[in-house]
């Protein structure tokens, strides 16, 4: 079963190195995105400071949805799902390192690029540090819950736009701890509550989600 | 004795009953609909704080009401429809979708009416203001799913999954949203200020609110019909329906 998950994951990691400009326009999006706020919004400092946690964050969330659609998307066009639904290892388990593989392709690189940014925003010290371990916790959670919207979505007309109907809204609790957690550590607060609840998001998404994409992977495969 | 449980599973067998039960249903929720009102505008008091505006809460309250329990209900249905593969459930699921989304836009909207006068503010970032919104959200995504899907029986599945998971995370954002919200505490006026309601208001109320569920059964009862012929179109038993 070890052998099965490495094997599923080295592949989604090899197919991605092979084309690397995929997985990094995810990336130049994150950094667009963050970028046009001070040109909506205005260059003063302070009102950007405030607003940093919730700006990167929403562009997280949307940089990390658009690459939701390969996640399963090749493999369901070329007939590899289907050979990994007959395979007989249980499916929630390949599907689990399919989403770990997702979520070190996207989770990883935004959490790593995400101080930066946030240096651009005026944050610094403790808020960078709590930055990125509130996207630590929070982007395995996005990866999750967004394989089941993905899974949903497989073959389904004006799939893109329909992801982020699904999934936007289920998203909404990690935006709220993930932004709380930064912005209470600005603020002076004590981080931990936020840190703790999006831990525990991401334990019950583990539990739950790579079931419910299994099942919803085995409706689209039909 | 026996018992079928069965026997209005299928669609054959439902359909008739279906269309004996919606006047009832009908008839009840305009019957109660009118007390309701009646109770509403002459024989609740008026508030001595808000005037007359705060009326809507006869519309509104029940609507709020409706809007989950559909949700609760549809998920249920489909789950049921997804565990045992009966057709008829995840039709019922389907039908119950736009009610739920009809009632969720209707508190809505209806708290916007309520909120202008009393607190000076068509909208307000307020829990239960943003969770009911995300409630929306919700209803229009599993709509939008099924929509997508040409196969029916696909449609019911994913829908079915996509419902079980949004019911799941309802209580999380719900919570998500209050703490969000005592955080940012900026809001002047206090929503949650237990209210101290006259015996009228409250019959009136609930008196409303049986109308709504009269008529969201009703409502759902001739969507599902709907959904049984068109998606039974080339059963023989549709066929030999009298037209009309």
């Amino acid at each position: 079963m070890g052998a099965a998950f490495v094997a599923v994951f080295r592949r989604d990691i090899l197919q991605a190195w092979r084309r690397r400009a995929d997985w990094l326009n995810t990336l130049f999006f994150f950094v667009i995105v963050v970028s046009l706020f001070p040109l909506g919004v205005g260059p003063e400092p302070e009102p950007l400071r405030t607003m940093a946690p919730g700006i990167l964050w929403v562009a997280a969330l949307l940089a990390a949805m658009l690459s939701l659609q390969r996640m399963f998307g090749d493999d369901f066009a070329d007939g590899t799902l289907e050979q990994l639904i007959l395979a007989p290892q249980p499916l929630p388990w390949l599907a689990l390192a399919k989403i770990a593989a997702h979520w070190l392709l996207t989770g990883v690189p935004l959490t790593l690029l995400a101080p930066v940014l946030g240096l651009q925003f005026g944050l610094e010290g403790e808020p960078l540090f709590v930055l990125v371990a509130a996207l630590l916790l929070g982007t395995p959670c996005l990866s999750l819950i967004g394989a089941v919207g993905a899974a949903l979505t497989l073959g389904v007309r004006g799939g893109g736009v329909l992801v982020a109907l699904l999934v936007l809204p289920l998203y909404i609790p990690i935006l709220i701890f993930g932004a709380g957690a930064v912005a209470a550590s600005a603020a002076g607060i004590s981080a931990a509550p936020h840190l703790s609840l999006l831990a525990a998001g991401l334990l019950l998404a583990l539990a739950l989600a790579p079931w419910a994409t299994a099942a919803a992977l085995r409706v689209a495969a039909e | 004795m026996a018992v079928n449980w069965f026997k209005y599973a299928s669609p054959q067998t439902f359909y008739p009953l279906a269309g004996r039960l919606v006047p009832l249903f009908w008839l009840l929720a305009i019957v109660l609909g009118a007390i309701g009102l009646y109770i509403g505008f002459f024989v609740a008091p008026t508030d001595f704080q808000q005037g007359e505006s705060y009326r809507i809460i006869f519309i509104h309250v029940p609507a709020a009401w409706m809007s989950m329990v559909i949700y609760v209900v549809m998920a249920a249905w489909a789950g049921l429809g997804l565990v045992l593969n009966t057709r008829l459930s995840s039709m019922m699921a389907t039908a119950l979708a736009p009610t739920g989304a009809l009632m969720t836009f209707l508190a809505l909207w209806t708290g916007a009416l309520w909120g202008k006068p009393t607190w000076g503010t068509w909208w307000a970032w307020d829990a239960r203001m943003t969770s009911e919104l995300i409630l929306l959200f919700l209803y229009i995504g599993f709509m939008a799913l099924q929509a997508a899907i040409d196969d029916p029986r696909r449609a019911d599945k994913a829908g079915a999954i996509l419902a079980l998971v949004g019911v799941v995370n309802v209580p999380i954002i719900y919570f998500s949203v209050k703490w969000w919200n005592t955080l940012h505490q900026g809001a002047s006026v206090s929503l949650t200020r237990a209210p101290s309601m006259a015996n009228a208001m409250l019959l009136g109320m609930l008196i409303m609110a049986l109308a709504f569920w009269a008529y969201s059964i009703g409502a759902a009862l001739l969507r599902v019909r709907s959904v049984i012929l068109e998606r039974e179109r080339h059963a023989g038993w549709v066929r030999e329906l009298p037209p009309g």
